[in-house]
């Protein structure tokens, strides 16, 4: 049996694929153009912070999302106020900005559970609870993803160009501090809105991991940023269908989170990329040479 | 008011630096520089690492600000950005795994600097193949750009670079980490370049022996100062030593020409920083 009893037909099923699938995409193109300017940490910082933010709102009675995206959005102009032009620069203030942030965090966690007695809610920020977001958020979590993907898309070229070389793009004319804050205000969208779906911990690995098992399947931009949006949403179905059907066969009848199937799919995934298989162009392309020699020389 | 040109025989001068003095965080590293580029020909920035060529770049961009000096373009003086300028920098970190192939670069020459994506177009193909060609780069135009040689990496970045038709090219040390024939391909290229197109060509370079044969006029940098001219009027005894403000002997050697600190203040160090030029010319 793929799918239990009534999947499509549950209303938690339903909002769980469409968010997940919004945000997939938007995380898979945002996440390839955060691998290549290799601001994968600022990435990882922006995305544990949102554990304070999550925290907090819940400590003020708000829902999490509002907090994933005050404090993705706060973090990230700290990070660029701080984080000076060097990519040196900007990763030490990652760190401390993550540091301080996470500390706050673990105060409002601990008054999360004692002050308002509900053990659970840490789980919700870190881990994610894609089977309890509330179905008023889902207008909301829609449009900001499709802003978040329009920043990307209005300043693709751009992204790429400058992500070859800065001093080159500059040379042109391309406003390029402009150009990595609009990057910035996407990649914190982004962010906050996979909080959502697998938590602020994990929110990570549908950032980077679709991105970067997608550069390694192909050599054009546009594809890359396609494929990671298809990978993003595939690992984000099954892994929906899987929690969702883990209830009848895991032990002890408890369904499993979500958020582990999504990242050990990604895991996977990527280990898959990474086995010299997934370079059979190249090495057909040696054949190829050495075919043609051994042809010539008969 | 707009600032005038004040030369009268600068017709043919495309950019013209008058008397830039740059500081950088309290180092004064370029002293009243001053020379001019020409269309058609190529130019030679010579000078040792950390003399201030690419400062002089950066000058020349619009990306640093000079705190004496200026920078006239086309007999006009430079106010902002400027567009017909190519520029190819001296490290351009490429990851191998970057989702470019080689026509992806050249293709951002073209319209990198807009906004939106890119539709594909026969008439922006056809362009794109026509400048690999022009670099003998079309057999690895599918590649990853990453994943290229040096000497295939530079070719592609310059048919980058002039494929927006710029009047100026600028190339930062474009020879480094390349082996001697990639070396000389390179040149050849841009020596051809310059006078089909047209175009002015400053190439830095920390040993002007590969640049001899293509280049037509030296600017030597030494110590944040700036001697220009014909190569055999610049690299001579009296001016080098007046440059470097200190004894320099430069000695030729058959067909080539060294450049060695004088017998008073020899140190092993000056001899790691001497240059080895040649000029064919001088012979």
């Amino acid at each position: 049996m793929i799918f239990g009893s009534g999947f499509f037909q549950s209303a938690p099923v339903q909002v769980a694929l469409v968010v997940g699938s919004v945000v997939s995409v938007v995380s898979g193109v945002v996440g390839v153009f955060t691998v290549i300017r290799g601001q994968s940490f600022s990435g990882h910082g922006l995305a544990d912070l949102g554990a304070t933010g999550g925290s907090g709102a819940f400590l003020i009675g708000v829902s999490q999302f509002w907090g994933f995206v005050a404090i993705a959005g706060v973090a990230a102009a700290t990070i660029e106020l701080l984080g000076l032009r060097q990519p040196r620069g900007r990763d030490v203030a990652t760190g401390v900005v993550l540091g301080a942030g996470l500390g706050l965090a673990a105060l409002f966690l601990y008054l999360d559970t004692t002050v308002s007695h509900s053990t659970g809610a840490p789980i919700t920020i870190l881990f994610g609870s894609i089977f309890a977001i509330d179905s008023r958020l889902v207008p909301i979590i829609v449009g900001l993803s499709v802003a978040s993907l329009a920043i990307v898309l209005l300043f693709y070229r751009m992204l790429l160009f400058s992500s070859l070389s800065s001093d080159m793009a500059a040379a042109r004319g391309v406003p390029v501090r402009l150009v990595g804050i609009g990057y910035l205000v996407a990649l914190a969208l982004a962010v906050a809105l996979s909080a959502m779906t697998i938590g602020a911990v994990l929110s990570t690995a549908l950032l980077i991991g679709p991105a970067a098992c997608a550069l390694r399947l192909t050599r054009r931009p546009g594809w890359a940023l396609a494929l990671a949006a298809l990978i993003g949403v595939l690992v984000t179905w099954i892994s929906v269908v899987l929690a969702y059907n883990s209830y009848y066969w895991s032990p002890g009848g408890r369904a499993w989170p979500v958020s582990f199937f999504v990242v050990a799919l990604i895991f996977s995934l990527y280990l898959l990329t990474q086995i010299p298989f997934a370079n059979w162009r190249q090495r057909r392309s040696t054949q190829l040479v050495v075919g043609e020699i051994q042809s010539a020389d008969g | 008011m707009k600032p005038v040109d004040p030369a009268t025989d600068a017709a043919d001068d495309l950019l013209r630096l008058e008397g830039i003095s740059v500081w950088l965080s309290g180092r004064q590293v370029l002293r009243d520089v001053s020379f001019s580029l020409r269309a058609g020909e190529v130019t030679g920035l010579i000078g040792s690492n950390g003399t201030g060529k690419t400062t002089i770049f950066r000058v020349i961009l619009g990306l640093q600000r000079v705190s004496a000096g200026r920078v006239w373009i086309a007999g006009e003086a430079r106010t902002g950005h400027t567009p017909a300028i190519g520029y190819v920098p001296q490290t351009v970190a490429l990851d191998p795994d970057m989702p470019l192939r080689a026509r992806d670069v050249v293709g951002l020459g073209i319209d990198g600097p807009r906004i939106g994506i890119p539709l594909p177009s026969r008439r922006r193909r056809q362009a794109v193949n026509e400048m690999l060609e022009s670099v003998d780069a079309i057999h690895f135009a599918d590649d990853r750009v990453g994943r290229l040689s040096g000497g295939e990496q530079r070719r592609i970045l310059i048919a980058h670079a002039l494929i927006s038709r710029p009047q100026l090219l600028l190339l930062d040390e474009p020879l480094i980490s390349l082996d001697i024939r990639s070396e000389q391909e390179v040149v050849q290229l841009l020596s051809r370049i310059a006078r089909q197109q047209r175009i002015a060509i400053l190439i830095s370079a920390h040993d002007m022996n590969p640049l001899l044969a293509a280049m037509d006029r030296i600017v030597y940098v030494a110590g944040g100062r700036a001697a220009s001219g014909a190569t055999n009027e610049v690299v001579q005894t009296e001016v080098l030593s007046k440059l470097y403000g200190r004894q320099v002997d430069v000695i030729r050697l058959r067909d080539r020409v060294l450049v060695v600190s004088g017998s008073e203040e020899t140190s092993a160090a000056d001899h790691e920083h001497a240059h080895e030029t040649a000029d064919p010319g001088l012979v």
